[in-house]
């Protein structure tokens, strides 16, 4: 009997509308699948479509914003299907974001108890009394003494603003957390405690974590899956271990070869062997050239104009995701690059 | 040299481009340029002259005519063609309302430019005086301060007192902002490499800062301008204009105080105050554009709708 | 500090304010003799040096609440002053609370729902109420007002109607209030309704809106609970500032509708060349102003939090 995805992305592709009449393809055709209690990364560059993506399914997009295609299953509803009052029942209930910068996501003129006792009654989940009881469970969760519940974000520090969201997006108790680069604009310190924070809530609470960032150290430290992305569009996309190991794709190699250390044999369970390189902040080294323009796409293969091994065939045709793993290992590592030929894949 | 030139003029072609894409601006371009023709073709656009007294067939004055033929806005109380009146005026309160604004825009920039670049006292000290101005209520301190210099007696033409008396009060905003803005750019390296390199102050203020804040000058003179039409006209209408040179303003102290309402003469007190509006919304979209074309609020907020959120299109066939 | 400098200004001002006053109060009657000029130069007291002695004494006399008499009125100043205060309070009050109201719901729902129908109509709506003098719209209210509705014209009440207990007479004052207060409000809704717009733009394109958002709280949740008290904040320090515009207002729409008000007083004080009357009047006028500002930044200081500390 295999267990069922808690989330399950198929070929979800959006688009902007600019300002000058100009379309910028943010997505497309993104699929990845996660499992109850599993954390998944999502890496690439500023601008690859990360957040997008996050935002796409959470259906907080922009006003100029447009889903074109796709289905985002939730527990088995497409949840591009709901209308927005289902959705916002599910908000918060089933799923919840911490968003990028979460030191100004906090409102200025309310108080932090306050802002996070709001989410839990909004969604009827008990009483005041028992409400305000968990605000307090919550706080101590992260580590934020209890007393300081009444107190406005401007008096908290930036790493305790962080650990407030994070108290807050749990306060529904819900089964998929959404993590927007949890450690950006934090300092070194901060960054471990927030990561061990994450790692301890997950392990007592078992949710699912996608998150979202640049930081290959922490996505080695953290993730059992791993989605690369680049240009919108999902590279490679495997277990951590195999991404790491053996990346298929051209564009992962370059990224691991920027860490030598992490490029070397890991164990990745939670807990063990730390790589020196991972002291938290460790950007991705320049690969020569820049992302590509959302609204001015190269044709082919996106990451083409910077690849070092293209061929012809990379200027006039976009590779499809093949499956690059050994067969009958029981796993998949899906790459999409002209130049593997794994297996095809049908349901992805 | 002469690249700069090119530059210049597509710059000035983009800019008039995206000027012309913004109806309002182009409307309030057409409101003021009517106005400012108005005023300079005077004599040709009126009938009459604003002092003369139309008389009827027996040689009394036509007092408050309804508009006709003869006179298309009516008379006044004593007999005299109100568009007439209005087209004069435009001279008036065009012209103080111009020069007000400039010495209000003069004074302020000069301010707001010493006191964002030098800091220090100079900068406490602009701050002291624009807290007391803005604290003081504009109109009583104007009255008070007409008054007092009408009785001194000094032989002054009473427009050019109201012009004095609204470019120094009037400069504060204008003062705030060059300094908030000369602050911003102070901040930016260029200005540190000239100091370092040895340039002078003036030298700076005027290759490095000027250019900048120019366009801020230019949509906040705008402004100001209207600002200083609208307060000639308030202070014209409690008597503090020149009786023989009406403005708008005067022409309305002179429907108000003459009955032009009680006798029912629309034609008397609706005319400049229109006109008063024509001028000051044209102003005003002309300094919004300006100020659209600066700082154009790009981005949408948070709750802007979003039902075209999931646009999935169909597949064909189905 | 601002205190000290209006009253410096003040008093500056009405002194260099020629014309003097012995000669006023006289009028035109030159047959005075010099000796008795003198007298009354001594009573007055101008024939002290100006700086500091009659600064002080001036100061000193301001202070016990005495602000000369009035020469045109024959009454002392702070008296006549007092008498028309309350009604100058009325009006203001009246038509700064309706435009507020009024104003700020409309900035919101502008704001809220941008570049549509609601949102383009205030716009046109503020810029074109900006534009028009304040006292021309009173004029063409009154004879609009009078024509058609009739309306009165002039005063606070009816001139059978004055001394009378307020509660009798309250519909005549309602009538009489009516189009003054409407011209006030419809001048100052515009201004608030520009403002509380940009606010509320500034307040939803912030990243705690998203969060709300993120929450499950609906647009109208969002807006009541988060956003709303976050914009207000400029509203309250225009508010303070819109003072001084008000009662240059007040002075317009006042003379307009012959209400019996400070404003009108005001003016009557400058054409009748009233000095006491008119430097009194300036020196209250100012430092309610004054002291409306000071007010207003406590107020920011409750609402806003962060200002508590500093």
């Amino acid at each position: 009997m295999t267990i069922q995805p808690l989330l399950s992305v198929r070929h979800l592709t959006t688009e902007f509308h600019l300002a000058d009449k100009q379309i910028a393809r943010a997505l497309e055709d993104v699929s990845f699948d996660v499992m109850p209690g599993q954390t998944i990364g999502l890496v690439g560059e500023s601008g690859c479509g990360k957040t997008t993506t996050l935002m796409a399914i959470m259906r907080l997009l922009p006003a100029s914003g447009r889903i074109t295609a796709g289905n985002v299953y939730f527990n088995g509803t497409d949840l591009l299907t709901l209308s927005e009052h289902e959705m916002r029942s599910l908000r918060w209930k089933d799923m919840a974001i911490i968003f990028q910068g979460a030191m100004n996501a906090l409102n200025p003129v309310m108080k932090i108890g306050d802002q996070i006792r709001e989410a839990i009654l909004l969604h009827n989940l008990m009483q005041r009394q028992a409400a305000e009881q968990r605000v307090d469970e919550l706080l101590e969760m992260v580590g934020i003494p209890r007393l300081r519940r009444d107190q406005y974000p401007y008096q908290y520090s930036g790493g305790m603003r962080q650990r407030a969201m994070i108290a807050m997006a749990l306060a529904c108790s819900p089964d998929l957390l959404f993590a927007d680069e949890p450690t950006t604009a934090l300092d070194v310190m901060i960054q471990a405690q927030v990561l061990e924070l994450l790692k301890q809530i997950q392990k007592n609470l078992g949710l699912a974590i996608v998150l979202v960032t640049h930081d290959l150290g922490v996505v080695a430290e953290m993730c059992d899956t791993v989605v690369v992305m680049y240009g919108g569009k999902v590279a490679e996309y495997g277990p951590a271990e195999l991404v790491y190991n053996q990346p298929q794709h051209p564009y992962t190699q370059r990224l691991l070869e920027a860490f030598p250390d992490l490029s070397r044999s890991i164990e990745l369970s939670a807990g063990s062997h730390r790589p020196d390189a991972l002291s938290g902040g460790q950007d991705l080294a320049t690969i020569p050239g820049t992302p590509p323009r959302l609204n001015a796409l190269p044709p082919g293969c996106r990451f083409n104009p910077r690849c070092n091994k293209s061929m012809e065939i990379c200027t006039q045709s976009a590779p499809k995701l093949v499956d690059m793993a050994t067969p009958g290992s029981g796993a998949r590592q899906l790459a999409a690059c002209h130049l593997l030929n794994g297996t095809e894949i049908e349901d992805l | 040299m002469n690249e700069n030139r090119t530059l210049f003029k597509r710059n000035l072609s983009d800019f008039w481009k995206a000027f012309r894409r913004n109806k309002l601006g182009l409307l309030g371009g057409f409101l003021v340029l009517t106005a400012i023709l108005a005023a300079t073709f005077a004599p040709l656009l009126s009938p009459y002259m604003p002092t003369e007294v139309i008389r009827d067939a027996n040689g009394r004055g036509l007092t408050f005519a309804p508009p006709s033929v003869h006179a298309p806005l009516g008379t006044d109380d004593a007999g005299r063609d109100i568009w007439s009146q209005l087209i004069y005026g435009a001279r008036v309160s065009l012209t103080v309302g111009f020069l007000a604004g400039f010495i209000a825009m003069f004074v302020g920039s000069l301010f707001g430019i010493l006191a964002g670049y030098f800091g220090g006292r100079v900068d406490n000290l602009l701050m002291r005086v624009t807290d007391v101005l803005l604290v003081i209520p504009d109109l009583p301190l104007m009255l008070v301060l007409v008054a007092t210099l009408r009785q001194m007696d000094l032989r002054i033409s009473p427009l050019v007192v109201l012009v004095a008396v609204i470019g120094l009060l009037y400069w504060t905003s204008t003062a705030r902002l060059i300094r908030s803005q000369v602050l911003t750019i102070k901040e930016r390296q260029f200005v540190a490499r000239s100091r370092a390199i040895g340039a002078g102050h003036a030298h700076i203020i005027r290759k490095h800062i000027l250019p900048q804040i120019m366009p801020l000058i230019v949509t906040n003179t705008v402004l100001i301008i209207s600002t200083a039409i609208l307060v000639e006209s308030g202070l014209a209408f409690l008597g503090l204009g020149d009786p023989t040179k009406p403005s708008w303003g005067a022409m309305l102290n002179f429907a108000f105080d003459r009955s032009a309402v009680t006798n029912g003469a629309w034609w008397f007190y609706l005319p400049p105050g229109f006109a008063i509006v024509w001028v000051t919304l044209g102003c005003v979209l002309l300094g919004n554009v300006l100020e659209e074309m600066l700082n154009p609020r790009l981005t949408a907020h948070h709750l802007e709708s979003n039902q075209n959120m999931i646009a999935i299109q169909k597949q064909g066939g189905e | 500090m601002t205190v000290i400098v209006v009253v410096f200004i003040n008093f500056m001002l009405f002194r260099v304010l020629p014309g003097d006053p012995v000669r006023a109060v006289i009028g035109r009657n030159v047959r005075i003799s010099a000796e008795t000029q003198q007298a009354l130069r001594e009573q007055f007291g101008l024939d002290k040096p100006v700086f500091p002695d009659q600064f002080f004494d001036t100061l000193g006399q301001w202070a016990q609440g005495n602000l000369g008499v009035s020469w045109s009125l024959r009454r002392p100043v702070s008296e006549v002053l007092m008498s028309k205060l309350w009604n100058t309070l009325l009006l203001i009050g009246l038509g700064q609370v309706l435009a507020i109201i009024f104003g700020v719901t409309l900035g919101l729902l502008a704001g809220w729902k941008r570049k549509t129908a609601i949102d383009m109509g205030a716009l046109t709506f503020s810029l074109v109420a900006w534009a028009i003098p304040t006292f021309w719209l009173g004029i063409i209210l009154l004879a609009a007002g009078s024509a058609w509705f009739g309306l009165p014209t002039a005063g606070i009440v009816s001139p059978a109607n004055t001394g009378k207990p307020l509660i009798t007479i309250l519909p005549d004052l309602a009538r009489h209030l009516f189009l003054p207060t409407l011209t006030l409000t419809i001048l100052y809704l515009g201004e608030y309704m520009l403002i509380m717009r940009s606010s509320i733009l500034d307040v939803l394109s912030e990243d705690y809106i998203l969060t709300s958002k993120a929450k499950g709280l609906s647009d109208w949740q969002v807006l009541w609970r988060h956003a709303l008290k976050n914009a207000m904040l400029p509203i309250v320090t225009l508010i303070a500032l819109n003072l001084g515009f008000t009662v240059s207002g007040a002075i317009y729409i006042e003379t307009v509708f012959s209400y019996d008000g400070l404003g009108k007083l005001f003016q009557t004080a400058l054409v009748k060349q009233d000095y006491p009357l008119l430097q009194g009047a300036f020196l209250l006028l100012a430092v309610s102003v004054i002291i409306a500002n000071m007010a207003a930044d406590v107020l920011y200081a409750v609402l806003d939090p962060r200002v508590k500390e500093t």
